[in-house]
């Protein structure tokens, strides 16, 4: 292989790029990014970077020494249009191509929006320019937040925002927020962390439209009719994979790029990792996860079949409201729930915190941990134990 | 010199984090004490919260894992070191004995 094009200079893409010199790769490495910036992460965006405790310097992936080592070709600030049939062809959106043997594909996952968004002051929350933005526009004295969607990206970005002295109002169309990542149980738990760090949670009804003014928004509309007022609405409704620049090729779509266990596509020279890769029959937008493929990836992409797959347990995290959520594993609807340490009080996490186990069969399928790390690391490993004796080794 | 618990209050495998500014961990990795900065050169969170095994300790958050003997990141996603700080034992007493701040006068 002499040439390998990562699409994507995201968190996957560059630990993709890592991992092909870390495994000898020394041909050409192209690195494709539709954003002009270099790789940063992306948790922050939501918590110290709107808050002024971290910059953009902090957010930084890789610093010069290590990029120079990768020894790459960055193409930022340029997206990428269109894939070949067979793959070795990148297309970009300046009309340029790229002739590769290998691709990475890194493109990650873009904000949903809401109808009428175009409104001033209505904002998604993904990438570096949507925080400047807003973090901007919340230093601008005190605001009415509406936070539509009670998620991750909401709640931290709701819980920000109260730290930063603003009327904060989140919006969750379901009865409860986080209820298919933590069960409804461990959901009604966490949702307490709204009301206790000063911003009001209102649940079961979705959003009707928005109210605006001189091209300014100045309220939601609930479907229950009610009006919240608000200058700065932010829309946390999840993200859709970037696939739509592979339409010309042969991939398979289906919610991501599908690949086989081992992030390999239909392509044997084409690989996906992170928010936009379905890796075995899932997508997961983890951090982890996209910190953990591009090492399997590149070692099949460099093989030129699928000689390992991903094998890790799930896990991600939430700062939000002082609180520090953990959870690992894989929960299913019914899996019962226990408390093992520490303990609740008027039904939110106690002084403490505390770990829960999510069970089924006599079987821990996953743990959350409010502010318990330690003993949530040694459960997590367990389930990480546990998971590396029952799955089957590829031939 | 800061007194930080008695030795047999850190038993192997076990650490204490204590509230200097910044904070401090002690570590007794299978009988070796060690004392580095307690937060995670990458995010905040507390290495005196994370697994050790050996003389490495990973931090509970994103897995970022250091060298206690020299405070060097081992793997990613961090990539400063953590300030490393002497231990010794006094009458049964831990003490951290605090490396200054570069730049700070000793």
């Amino acid at each position: 292989m002499r040439t390998v094009t990562v699409v994507g200079a995201s968190l996957s893409g560059v630990y993709a790029a890592r991992e092909l010199r870390a495994q000898g790769f020394d041909g050409r490495l192209v690195i494709v990014g539709e954003e002009p910036h270099r790789p940063y992460d992306r948790p922050p965006l939501s918590k110290d970077f709107l808050t002024g405790k971290a910059d953009e310097e902090d957010l930084a992936l890789a610093d010069a020494e290590e990029t120079a080592g990768l020894d790459a070709e960055w193409l930022l600030g340029v997206r990428a249009r269109g894939l070949d049939a067979r793959g070795r062809t990148v297309l970009l959106g300046d009309g340029r191509t790229v002739s590769t043997d290998g691709v990475v594909i890194a493109t990650g996952a873009s904000a949903r929006r809401l109808p009428g968004d175009a409104l001033m002051g209505v904002h998604t929350l993904r990438t570096l320019d949507d925080a400047r933005v807003l973090r901007d526009e919340l230093a601008d004295g005190p605001r009415h937040v509406v936070v539509i969607g009670g998620g991750f990206i909401g709640a931290e970005t709701a819980s920000s925002c109260t730290a930063l002295g603003h009327d904060v109002t989140v919006v969750e169309a379901a009865s409860l927020p986080l209820v298919p990542q933590l069960g409804p149980e461990m959901a009604a738990v966490c949702a307490t962390l709204h009301r206790r760090g000063g911003a009001a949670l209102v649940t079961g009804t979705g959003v009707a439209r928005l109210h605006g003014r001189a091209g300014g928004v100045t309220g939601v509309e609930l479907s229950d009719g009610r009006v919240l007022p608000a200058d700065t609405v932010i829309v946390g409704i999840g993200a859709t994979p970037n696939t739509g620049w592979t339409a010309g090729s042969t991939l398979r779509l289906h919610d991501g790029v599908l690949c086989d266990d081992g992030c390999v596509t239909g392509l044997p020279q084409v690989v996906a990792v992170g928010d936009v890769a379905r890796v075995g029959g899932r997508r997961v937008e983890h951090w982890t996860s996209a910190t953990e493929q591009p090492r399997v990836a590149v070692r099949n992409l460099l093989a030129g079949r699928t000689v390992e797959s991903v094998r890790s347990v799930p896990y991600f995290w939430s700062d939000q409201y002082g609180a520090r959520i953990q959870f690992a594993g894989r929960r299913h609807d019914g899996d019962t729930v226990r408390l093992t340490e520490g303990a609740l009080s008027e039904d939110g996490p106690a002084e403490g915190g505390f770990l829960a186990v999510y069970e089924r069969d006599g079987r821990t399928t996953a743990v959350l941990s409010v502010d318990r790390p330690r003993p949530f690391t040694r459960a997590r490993r367990a389930l990480m134990r546990a998971a590396s004796e029952v799955q089957p080794t590829v031939p | 010199m800061i007194p930080v618990c008695r030795l047999e209050d850190l038993p192997m495998g076990e650490s204490v984090r204590i509230d200097t500014t910044p904070p401090i961990a002690v570590f007794n990795a299978d009988g070796e004490l060690y004392a580095v900065d307690d937060t995670c050169t990458h995010q905040d969170a507390s290495l005196s919260e994370g697994w050790l095994e050996g003389c490495l300790v990973e931090c509970p958050l994103h897995a970022a894992s250091f060298d206690l003997r020299t405070g060097k990141p081992t793997c990613l996603p961090a990539r400063r070191p953590v300030r490393t700080h002497r231990v010794s034992v006094e009458d049964g007493v831990v003490h951290v004995h605090l490396t200054m701040e570069e730049g700070t006068a000793a």
